[in-house]
């Protein structure tokens, strides 16, 4: 049985698909947060495949840099998820519809 | 006897490089993990199942790094995702979380857009893996993954030296932003 990229790349864009899919259709901001999660992470299994098939180490490295804006990112939109919820009451995105209140 | 041999034969393996066991098998075990996992993710209607789901595919995925000769990746992403950000998600959970959140319809009504985006990306990779086999050959077996973590950081401090006080800039402005977003207003 030998493995190639390719395989890497398919279960990556199925990743892919499954987060996308996430984001367009739940309603609760959190989830949407996790999807976005699991498309950096189908990007990242990209990068360290396609590392590996070219024996170089850039695409790992290049996936740390990922894995620090995934981190800023969650920071970021779960605290302005908490300022959101503390005036209304609500965690559905759907509802998040207004600039100022 | 058996021990004996086995001693024998690693003593004879212990000066080379190992080769791997049964990847196939490890490989379809642990990208169905993923997948099954990241579809409870996005099909569960408690946030802390898609949370705890999530950990599933994060960990999965680290596995996967692992089979790919990137130790270091794998750790980061344990313990950066898996224990720092997984660990936020189920904070801000718990205090956001609605008795009355879990009785509502989770999902809008968009699923013709999702159905219509995941169809045309799935053509697409299709296409694009199909046209572009040849452009993927088999993966080539050497690589010095004993000092992995050296060169990874032999990188970062050297051809990546910028991009990496850009992100150490990143991470502070994003520690700074969260706490002035959650904080109370008086």
């Amino acid at each position: 049985m030998e493995l190639t990229t390719l395989h890497y790349l398919v279960v990556a864009a199925a990743l892919f698909i499954i987060g996308t899919i996430g984001v367009l259709t739940r309603r609760n901001v959190v989830v949407i947060l996790m999807s976005i999660e699991l498309i950096l992470n189908a990007v990242n299994l990209n990068l360290v495949a396609f590392s590996r098939l070219y024996n170089g180490l850039h695409g790992q490295i290049f996936a740390l840099f990922i894995v620090v804006d995934a981190a800023a990112e969650a920071a970021i939109g779960l605290g302005i998820l908490i300022a959101f919820f503390r005036n209304r009451e609500t965690v559905n995105a759907d509802e998040i519809d207004l600039l100022r209140w | 006897m058996s021990m004996a041999v086995a001693l024998l034969a690693a003593e004879a393996g212990a000066g080379q490089t190992m080769t791997p066991v049964a990847t196939g098998f490890f490989f379809y075990l642990l990208s169905a993990l993923a997948i099954i996992s990241a579809i409870l993710v996005i099909t569960r209607r408690n946030p802390v199942h898609c949370a705890l789901s999530l950990i599933v595919t994060l960990l999965s995925l680290a596995s996967l790094f692992l089979m790919l000769y990137a130790p270091f990746v794998a750790g980061v992403q344990i313990m950066v995702y898996a224990g720092g950000i997984m660990v936020l998600f189920l904070f801000v959970i718990m205090l956001v979380n609605l008795e009355r959140a879990l009785k509502e319809e989770q999902f809008n009504k968009q699923w013709l857009a999702g159905v219509a985006v995941a169809l045309g990306l799935g053509a697409l990779f299709f296409v694009v893996y199909r046209n572009g086999q040849n452009l993927f050959p088999g993966t080539p077996l050497e690589l010095p993954e004993a000092q992995n973590t050296q060169q990874i950081g032999l990188g970062l401090y050297q051809n990546y030296l910028l991009p990496f006080e850009i992100a150490s800039l990143l991470l502070l402005v994003a520690i700074v932003g969260a706490v002035v977003m959650a904080k109370k207003r008086s």
